[in-house]
């Protein structure tokens, strides 16, 4: 893994940036090691490990480059996970192996423009006609806009206008009309494409519905949560290399007390947050309930990269500034990470909400 | 401590404002994608005055007030913070003139710039010395009525486009720090090349240089004070122009907490405008609170600059390093506060942050600052 990583992984990462560009030799590296199916049991083609493995894989990519990261991490937790909880056996033998075998990169359509943080108000629609739904509307910050083979798209199929009238469905990238609209310019992970997904009346069989209708809300939140561990995994990696790098450039050129300070507490924060991640992955690998860990670990690690990586690039100083140093591409990767799979607002929504229950 | 500026610091703020409105807002997402540095804009403040503002009347100028400066960096910085570097920079590479020159340099060389025709700059920093300015390579020998400077400046703001410079040089390789001294070159008769310009995380607007000096010869008449005397000329510099840094990381927070502000009241979720939140307004009232701190803190200082106060040196270098990191706290905080759409170019907030993270490092970095707040200290 760490060689993958190193060797084949972190060389693209400051062309990646620059460029803008889609690390195709990075994820094509990635699905030979095996790595887009961390999760899918071998059964389904996949390696079939845990929760706490899958984590230990992105923190060692994003160490690498948080771009090649975020999008193993949507492919393979968000993306194809749902799939492994709530696909029928059908669904499973069609889809799992081509996902597992990086054949098919997952993405997952939840948010809206209207819709970011309040999820259960989307509005897509996805009307029963016969034997398929017809799907219409529009995604936003879709994470592998474009690259997907397949999107977990959420979409209301009943009157119900909150939570209850949602319903997923595997939407296959080449179904007539499907449209990538807006890619987006990003202030960090250039590699990582996030656009919106347009639906113009694009129909699916209902046999790509991904549980009951209405069950859809169940889906995203369940799939949110271990989303959070990979996250958070990603936080750690882009963390650990911010140290690292930090490390090395004092030792390389000298250091005084106020930054040994600082290299002391960047050091300490990531040790925490490292075992917050790995108690909450441990605690979902054990199928014991993890949703309020999950949220602390996401919260937590990624609060954590954002300050680690402003620490490492004030140790830096000018020389860290400069476009193409690793020091400044962390702050700006680091930041993504306290927004998307629940801004750290929602975190502590779900965190407080769940301290406060009664019982 | 209430600021009371004066009538006429009010109406210049006010003119600063409407162009900065106007002229500069429009233009502050592409001269950041474009990376291209806004001649516009300065020509913009050169008519307009706004380079005047760093020097006083007899020298061509309108104020040369440090809170005048001040007010007028974080009005610009609100909306671009390249752009408020093309007056900070002014500023800067005025200083020296103003802070050591003779009264003939300061009548020869500060009409120019005050009337925006030249542009100046500050070489201090080399690759070897950015923090450790006593450890500069940078040679200047004497040859009769002139000096023959040889060396390399690196992270130069505004070093390929000035056509004023100051430059600081050994001239007594032996003597550490007291071997240092001050010399203004002009391009066109004593020209230095640009060895290649920054790709930088923020600030992308505002040229940053790295210079060469190969047998430039410069004037014995454009040593600024005495041989040896340069490096207390450039913390006497320093001391002046942290406040104008500490005024622009002001002015970056302000900018992007006025956009953020309006965004939570108007964006809903869950069927309210996310403003109707309490985690959100405890953030609101965190980030309100900390840019009122530092706009006291910045013009408290600056205020010491124009009164030569005993103690600017440790208030200035607070200023800087306290304004700087709240900047940095607060413009983290605004992308947060517009969620994804905080994180993408087609909104400001992003931009500014990049921006503020420069204020931690260039002009003393916040390491630097408290050092010098410390020794102050323990003095």
């Amino acid at each position: 893994m760490r060689e993958l990583a190193q060797g084949v992984v972190q060389p693209l990462a400051a062309e990646v940036d620059r460029e803008h560009r889609f690390p195709h030799e990075a994820i094509s590296a990635a699905a030979e090691a095996g790595l887009l199916g961390v999760l899918v049991p071998r059964q389904y083609g996949g390696a079939g490990l845990d929760a706490l493995a899958f984590a230990i894989c992105i923190e060692e990519l994003a160490q690498a480059c948080a771009s090649t990261a975020v999008i193993v991490d949507v492919h393979t937790s968000v993306g194809t996970e749902p799939i492994l909880l709530f696909g029928d056996e059908e669904q499973k033998r069609e889809w799992l192996p081509r996902l597992a075998k990086g054949e098919l990169l997952g993405a997952f359509a939840l948010t809206e423009p209207a819709s970011g943080s309040d999820a259960a108000s989307l509005k897509t629609t996805a009307r029963r006609n016969g034997n398929s739904y017809v799907l219409n509307g529009t995604k936003v910050f879709i994470t592998n806009i474009g690259q997907a083979g397949v999107y977990v798209v959420f979409a209301r199929t009943g009157p119900d206008e909150k939570a209850a009238g949602i319903t997923a469905f595997l939407v296959p990238a080449e179904a007539a009309g499907v449209k990538v609209g807006q890619v987006f310019q990003k202030m960090g992970l250039h590699g990582s494409p996030t656009g919106e997904l347009v639906l113009e009346d694009v129909r699916v069989p209902a046999a790509n519905r991904l549980g009951g209708e209405g069950q859809g809300f169940v889906v995203a939140m369940r799939a949110l949560d271990s989303g959070r561990i990979g996250i958070s995994g990603q936080a750690l990696g882009i963390a650990q290399a911010a140290v690292d790098e930090a490390r090395a450039l004092m030792r390389q050129r000298g250091h005084e007390q106020g930054d040994d300070f600082t290299l002391a507490e960047m050091a300490t924060r990531l040790e925490s947050a490292r075992l917050v991640a790995y108690h909450a992955a441990w605690l979902c690998s054990r199928g014991l309930p993890f949703t309020r860990q999950a949220s602390m670990s996401k919260l937590h690690c990624t609060d954590t990269a954002m300050q680690v990586a402003l620490d490492a690039l004030q140790i830096a100083g000018d020389e860290g500034a400069v476009a193409g140093s690793p020091f400044e591409r962390h702050v700006r990767d680091a930041k993504a990470l306290q927004i998307y799979e629940g801004s750290n607002q929602v975190q502590r929504m779900v965190i407080a909400r769940d301290l406060l229950r009664a019982g | 401590m209430d600021f009371e500026f004066t009538a006429e610091q009010v109406a210049i703020r006010d003119t600063i404002r409407e162009l900065v409105q106007d002229r500069v807002a429009p233009r502050a997402a592409e001269i950041d994608q474009t990376a291209e540095y806004p001649k516009d804009i300065e020509k913009l403040f050169a008519e307009n005055g706004i380079l005047g503002i760093p020097f006083p009347e007899q020298y061509g100028g309108i104020s040369g007030s440090s809170v005048t400066i001040c007010m007028g960096i974080e009005e610009i910085a609100k909306a671009c913070a390249s752009s408020s570097l093309i007056l900070a920079v002014q500023a800067l590479g005025s200083y020296p003139i103003l802070v050591a020159g003779t009264e003939e340099q300061k009548q020869r060389l500060c009409p120019p710039l005050a009337s925006g025709e030249k542009v100046a700059a500050y070489a201090l920093s080399e690759p070897g010395s950015g923090s450790d300015a006593a450890a500069m390579q940078t040679r200047a020998k004497k040859h009769g009525n002139e000096y023959v400077l040889n060396g390399t400046k690196q992270f130069i703001t505004h070093g390929s486009i000035a056509s004023t410079l100051v430059v600081f040089a050994q001239t007594d390789p032996g003597a550490d720090h007291r071997g240092i001294s001050a010399f203004v070159l002009e391009r066109e008769t004593s020209p230095w090349t640009v060895e290649k310009l920054e790709h930088k995380l923020g600030i992308r607007g505002s040229p940053t240089a790295q210079i060469v000096l190969e047998d430039v010869k410069v004037p014995a008449s454009n040593r600024l004070g005495e041989e040896g005397a340069g490096f207390k000329i450039a913390l006497a510099v320093l001391d002046r122009s942290r406040p104008g840094i500490g005024a622009q990381a002001l002015g970056i927070a302000e900018g992007a907490f006025d956009y953020a502000l309006n965004y939570v009241k108007e964006r809903k979720q869950f069927g309210q405008p996310v403003a109707s939140f309490q985690g959100i307004q405890f953030m609101l009232a965190d980030i309100a609170t900390q840019i009122e701190a530092a706009r006291h803190l910045v013009f408290q200082a600056a205020t010491k600059v124009d009164a030569k106060a005993p103690d600017l040196t440790k208030i200035a270098a607070m200023a800087k390093l306290f304004a700087s990191d709240m900047a940095m706290r607060v413009t983290t905080d605004c992308v947060q506060l517009l969620g994804g759409y905080g994180y993408i170019s087609d909104y400001p907030v992003e931009r500014m942050m990049r921006d503020a993270k420069i204020t931690q490092i260039y002009e003393g970095t916040n390491q630097i600052q408290r050092v010098v707040i410390a020794r102050a200290l323990l003095r």
